[in-house]
C-alpha cells in the first residue's frame, strides 16, 4: 500500500526517486531481518565452536574454522538433555491429545446440540476467556501439591486440558457445516458421536490441525507451571531443563555446549514453524483479531 | 444458536447436551472457576500455613505486608519501567515494519516467515543467547561490548552489571520477542484496509503523508489500539523473559517482576506463602484492570472523533 503512495507522489515519473523510496524500505527492512535471524546464527555458530577455541576468542569470530559435534555428544551425554526432550514430547503429546477430546465435545455440544442453558453456558464459557493464568495459578500449585501430584505428569498436564479459545474456534467451524449433513446422519440413524467424529471432525480438518499446532508450540515453551510443579528433574521439560542446564550443568561457562543444548531445544518448533507457517500465521492472527 | 437438533429440548436431549460440556465444565470448574475464588478467599487469610492448612484470622494484613515488601515494590517499579519503555517501542517499531513490508512486493512473504520466527522460539532458550551477547566475563567482552568498544566507549557488564544496562537487555529482548505477533496483526491490519480509498487518494492526487493519517491510520487504529492494550497486559505479566535473561534468583539481580514476586511468594527458596502470593497477583490485576479500562476510554474517544 505504501507503494501506491509513492506513485502518487512521483505522478510523473522520477523514477529515481521510486527506486530510492524502494531501497530504503528494503534496507530497513533487511536489518531487521538481521536483528531477528542473528541470535539464531549466532547459537548455531557457538555451538559448532569447540570449547577450547570459544574461550581463546576474546574477539568473538563470526565463522568457525574447526567446527565440531563435541559440544552436541556433551549435550545428551554429560546432561539430561534427552530425558528432558522426551518429557516434553510426551507432555505435549498427551496434553494436546487430552484437550482434544475435551474440547470437540464441548464444541459439538455448543455448536449443534440444543439443549437448556447452552446459550448462558456459552457465555460464562466466554467470560472465562478473560481471566489471565497468573491469578489461577496459586490455587492450582497448592491443589496439585495437595493431591501428591507434584513431579508426575498427571499433575503437569491436568491444568492445561481445556482451553475456552479453542473451544470457541472449533465451534464457530462446525457452525459453519450445512445442518442438512447431521439431519442426512439423523435420518441413517448415525448417532451423535459417530457423526462428529465421522463427519465433522474430518470436515472440519484444517481447524482441528491449526488447534493442534497451537497448542503444541504452547506446550513445547511451557514454563510457569513446570518450574512451579516439577523439582525432580526426571521431570524437567525443555524451559526448565534449559534452565537447570545454565544454572548447574557442564560446569563453569561452557557456552559452545549450552549453545548445542539451546539448538535441540529450537529446532522442533523452527520445523513445525516452516512446514506449517502459513497455518500457524493465520491461526496466531485469528487469536488476535478473535474470529 | 435456533438450529434445533433432531434430539429437541426435551430432558432427554438437555441430558444429552450437558453430558457433552462434561469434561470441560469440570476441568474449567477445577483449574479456573474455583482457583479463581480461592485465590481472593487466600488472600484476605492472614497467617495461613500450608503444612497445617490453618489461619489466625481474616483482614487485610497480607495486602499490607505485600506493600510494604521492597522486594515488591522494586518488582513493581522494574514491571513499570519496562511497560513504559517496551509498548510504545515495539508498538511503533512494528507499525514501520508492517508499514514496510506491505509496500515491498518482492520478498515480502519470506519478510512475513522471518519477522514471525522468534514467536515460536523457546523463550528460555534463546534468552541464553541473548545472555551470552550482552555479556561480559573475564574472558571475553562479548559481542555488544565490542560493538560498543568500537566506537570509543567504555564496555558496560549488561547481565551484572548496572541498573540500567541489565533494564536496557531485558527490553530489547522483550520488544525482540513480542514484535512477531505486533507485524503480524498490523500486516493483515494494513492488508485488509479497501484499496478503493487508495486509488480515490490517488485520483485526487493526496500526498503520502495524507494519505497514511487521513486513510491508513483512520482505518486500522482499532488494530493499533488493540495491540497497545494487549501489550500492556503482556509487558505487566513478564517473567519468563526476565529469567532467560538474568536466571531464577531475580531478586538477588535486583530484575524481579511482579509476576515474579507472585512466584517466588508461592514457591522456591523463600516460597511458601500463598496468601502473599495471592495478594500480590490481585494488586496486579487490579493495576491491569485499571490501565485496560483506561485505554478502552481513551480508544473509544478517540474512535468516536
Amino acid at each position: 500500500m505504501y507503494r501506491h503512495m509513492s506513485r502518487t507522489a512521483i505522478g510523473t515519473g522520477t523514477s529515481v526517486r521510486k527506486h530510492a523510496v524502494r531501497t530504503i524500505m528494503y534496507i530497513f527492512l533487511g536489518i531487521w531481518a538481521v536483528i531477528v535471524l542473528f541470535p539464531f546464527y549466532w547459537m548455531i555458530l557457538t555451538s559448532f565452536k569447540s570449547y577450547a577455541s570459544y574461550m581463546g576468542e576474546h574477539l568473538p569470530k563470526f565463522y568457525c574454522s574447526d567446527p565440531t559435534f563435541r559440544n552436541y555428544v556433551d549435550a545428551f551425554t554429560q546432561v539430561p538433555l534427552a530425558k528432558y526432550f522426551i518429557n516434553t514430547v510426551v507432555f505435549t503429546a498427551l496434553t494436546t491429545a487430552l484437550m482434544l477430546m475435551v474440547i470437540v465435545f464441548a464444541a459439538y455440544a455448543f455448536a449443534r446440540l440444543d439443549f437448556k442453558g447452552k446459550n448462558i453456558m456459552f457465555v460464562a464459557f466466554l467470560a472465562l476467556m478473560m481471566i489471565p493464568n497468573e491469578l489461577v495459578i496459586i490455587t492450582n500449585f497448592v491443589t496439585i501439591t495437595d493431591m501428591n501430584l507434584r513431579n508426575t505428569f498427571t499433575g503437569l498436564i491436568l491444568p492445561s486440558v481445556t482451553s475456552v479459545f479453542y473451544i470457541y474456534l472449533l465451534k464457530e467451524n462446525f457452525e459453519q457445516v450445512p445442518d442438512e449433513l447431521y439431519y442426512a446422519a439423523k435420518i441413517d440413524g448415525t448417532s451423535d458421536l459417530r457423526y462428529l467424529f465421522k463427519v465433522l471432525v474430518p470436515i472440519c480438518r484444517p481447524t482441528v490441525i491449526t488447534v493442534i499446532i497451537l497448542k503444541v508450540i504452547e506446550c513445547w515453551n511451557s514454563y510457569v507451571w513446570p518450574r512451579l510443579i516439577t523439582d525432580d528433574p526426571n521431570y524437567f521439560l525443555v524451559s526448565n531443563g534449559i534452565q537447570e542446564i545454565r544454572e548447574n550443568g557442564f560446569g563453569r561457562e561452557n557456552i559452545p555446549a549450552m549453545m548445542a543444548a539451546v539448538v535441540v531445544v529450537s529446532i522442533p518448533l523452527v520445523i513445525l514453524f516452516l512446514v506449517f507457517r502459513n497455518r500457524i500465521m493465520e491461526g496466531i492472527s485469528r487469536e488476535g483479531t478473535k474470529g | 444458536m435456533t438450529k434445533s437438533g433432531v434430539t429437541g429440548k426435551g430432558i432427554k436431549g438437555t441430558l444429552h447436551g450437558w453430558l457433552y460440556l462434561l469434561p470441560a465444565m469440570i476441568f474449567l470448574g477445577a483449574f479456573m472457576v474455583y482457583p479463581l475464588i480461592d485465590v481472593f478467599v487466600y488472600s484476605f487469610e492472614e497467617g495461613y500455613n500450608s503444612a497445617s492448612q490453618s489461619y489466625f484470622g481474616v483482614g487485610s494484613y497480607n495486602y499490607g505486608y505485600v506493600l510494604r515488601d521492597r522486594y515488591f515494590l522494586q518488582a513493581i517499579a522494574n514491571t513499570l519501567i519496562l511497560v513504559i519503555i517496551t509498548v510504545p517501542v515495539s508498538t511503533g517499531l512494528s507499525l514501520l515494519i508492517s508499514l514496510a513490508l506491505s509496500s515491498v512486493k518482492f520478498l515480502q512473504k519470506l519478510f512475513r516467515t522471518v519477522f514471525f520466527l522468534p514467536y515460536v522460539t523457546n523463550t528460555l532458550a534463546v534468552g541464553l543467547v541473548f545472555m551470552i551477547l550482552f555479556q561480559k566475563t573475564e574472558y571475553t567482552d562479548g559481542l555488544v561490548n565490542l560493538i560498543i568498544e568500537s566506537f570509543g566507549w567504555n564496555a558496560v557488564d549488561f547481565i551484572s552489571g548496572p541498573y540500567w544496562a541489565k533494564m536496557l537487555v531485558l527490553c530489547v529482548y522483550v520488544i525482540w520477542i513480542v514484535m512477531p505477533f505486533k507485524i503480524l496483526i498490523l500486516t493483515s491490519a494494513l492488508a485488509s484496509v479497501n484499496p478503493v480509498y487508495y486509488k480515490a487518494a490517488k485520483i485526487d492526487g493526496t500526498s503520502p503523508l495524507r494519505t497514511f493519517t487521513k486513510i491508513t491510520l483512520p482505518m486500522i487504529s482499532p488494530m493499533i489500539f488493540y495491540l497497545v492494550i494487549t501489550g500492556f497486559i503482556g509487558a505487566f505479566k513478564a517473567y519468563s523473559d526476565v529469567v532467560a535473561i538474568f536466571g531464577t534468583n531475580l531478586n538477588a539481580a535486583g530484575m524481579n517482576t511482579i509476576v515474579g514476586y507472585v512466584y517466588d511468594m508461592l514457591y522456591g527458596d523463600g516460597g511458601g506463602y500463598p496468601s502473599y502470593a495471592s495478594s500480590a497477583a490481585i494488586i496486579l490485576f487490579a493495576i491491569v484492570l485499571t490501565i485496560t479500562v483506561v485505554n478502552l476510554i481513551v480508544s473509544r474517544r478517540k474512535a468516536y472523533n
